[in-house]
């Protein structure tokens, strides 16, 4: 498979297994609104996640359609980010989850915008503007949960505890980064770490919250190694056409 | 047909969501043209990345171009550049407030005004609202709730 489509896979994943989580978690937020939003937020991801799918899926080189990308892959031809396959939990998991992504996400589209492929650039300049609505919602529970009761603050420490060690993942850039990013098409990981960490620590200290340093960090998403939970999400994802394959409607 | 004549059959084409805009009115229509063959191509732009009524509007652009005596018909997503609420017409921002939706601004400081009472003031009740294109509020003067239809 050529690099482009590799990269537009593991991007493509990331968004299509966090919409999955968030979808799951529909009809149980806290209050109504909450409910849309992350109704609203999943459709986001699962829209950027199609379109990426559709682009490599007319690059033509798997011999795959984007449906076939999505429901026809086994848990070890996924690569997306270990933190994005984490389960629900409880209200404060989720939220720190997504705050970390979300920060994450809108750095990373604000320089795909300027990449050197067309296509890349429209998607991810579409994304970015909503990557920003992503995170003005998710700082807000941050700060509202964090400095709000015992109970909330308790809980969020312990998400943010729970989920750190997936965040050294995020950033590292493998050589498939190296070679998109030599090409003018991609970006290093790494490079949007200084940005990523401003925003998290002012988040955090408004917050009045605290993250430790966690050792060990868990990697391997990007080479298709998992942990027990995405197996499980796949298995639900993909069942209508592992049961009746080609079922369309 | 010409190209105006093609635009203004499939300026009957609506969004599903908002019913009272046309495809043209929100700025999804990039392009028309017929070649020499009389095959038909269309160029239209996603709004949202989610926007779940874009395969809908694939398909009710294809049948109306059909319903008007073309079979060779070709359909293309552009992504570059990206849409943006900039692109929505004059007449969708008057017909989206006419149908109880504040339209998009155009420029930032300007006042979301409510769509019933014209009042500048208002409060967020959520930034996701019932589609992902809008934002629910509450209007200060009157006490309506009402959608803004969200900038990108």
């Amino acid at each position: 498979m050529s690099a482009l489509t590799d990269y537009l896979i593991r991007h493509a994943d990331d968004n299509l297994v966090l919409s999955q989580r968030l979808a799951e978690y529909v009809s149980h937020a806290p209050e109504l609104e909450e409910d849309l939003a992350i109704a609203n937020i999943a459709l986001d991801h699962l829209g950027v996640a199609t379109h990426l799918l559709e682009y490599a899926a007319a690059i033509g080189d798997t011999g795959k359609t984007a449906d076939e990308l999505a429901f026809l892959r086994s848990e070890r031809e996924f690569t997306n980010l270990l933190l994005v396959e984490q389960p629900n939990g409880d209200f404060a998991h989720i939220m720190v989850r997504q705050f970390l992504f979300d920060a994450y996400q809108r750095e990373l589209w604000d320089a795909l915008a300027h990449s050197t492929d067309h296509t890349v650039a429209g998607i991810a300049a579409k994304a970015s503007k909503e990557a920003a609505y992503h995170v003005r919602h998710s700082h807000g529970w941050l700060v509202r949960l964090g400095d709000g009761t015992t109970e909330s603050h308790l809980r969020m420490e312990q998400a943010i505890a729970d989920l750190w060690r997936f965040v050294d993942e995020m950033f590292d850039t493998d050589s498939l980064d190296e070679k998109m990013t030599t090409a003018g098409m991609g970006v290093a990981p790494a490079a949007l770490r200084g940005a990523w960490e401003a925003l998290v620590d002012a988040t955090l200290e408004e917050a009045t919250l605290h993250h430790g340093p966690v050792d060990p960090q868990r990697r391997g998403g990007r080479s298709g190694f998992h942990t027990e939970h995405l197996g499980h999400l796949l298995t639900e994802m993909q069942w209508m056409q592992r049961s009746y394959p080609g079922l369309e409607w | 047909m010409d190209t105006r004549e093609l635009r203004t059959v499939l300026a009957a084409v609506v969004d599903p969501e908002i019913p009272v805009l046309t495809i043209a009115d929100l700025g999804i229509l990039r392009d028309v043209t017929e070649d020499r063959n009389g095959s038909v191509r269309v160029t239209i732009t996603p709004t949202y990345s989610g926007c779940p009524a874009m395969d809908h509007l694939r398909r009710a652009i294809e049948r109306t171009l059909i319903a008007a005596g073309y079979d060779e018909i070709e359909i293309i997503t552009t992504f570059e550049p990206p849409w943006t609420t900039d692109w929505m017409t004059d007449e969708g921002r008057r017909k989206l407030t006419e149908y109880g939706i504040a339209p998009p601004r155009q420029h930032p400081g300007e006042p979301i005004l409510c769509p019933q009472c014209r009042s500048a003031s208002s409060r967020v009740v959520s930034e996701f609202g019932a589609t992902a294109c809008k934002a629910l509020r509450v209007c200060s003067a009157c006490g309506e709730p009402f959608d803004h239809f969200k900038e990108i």
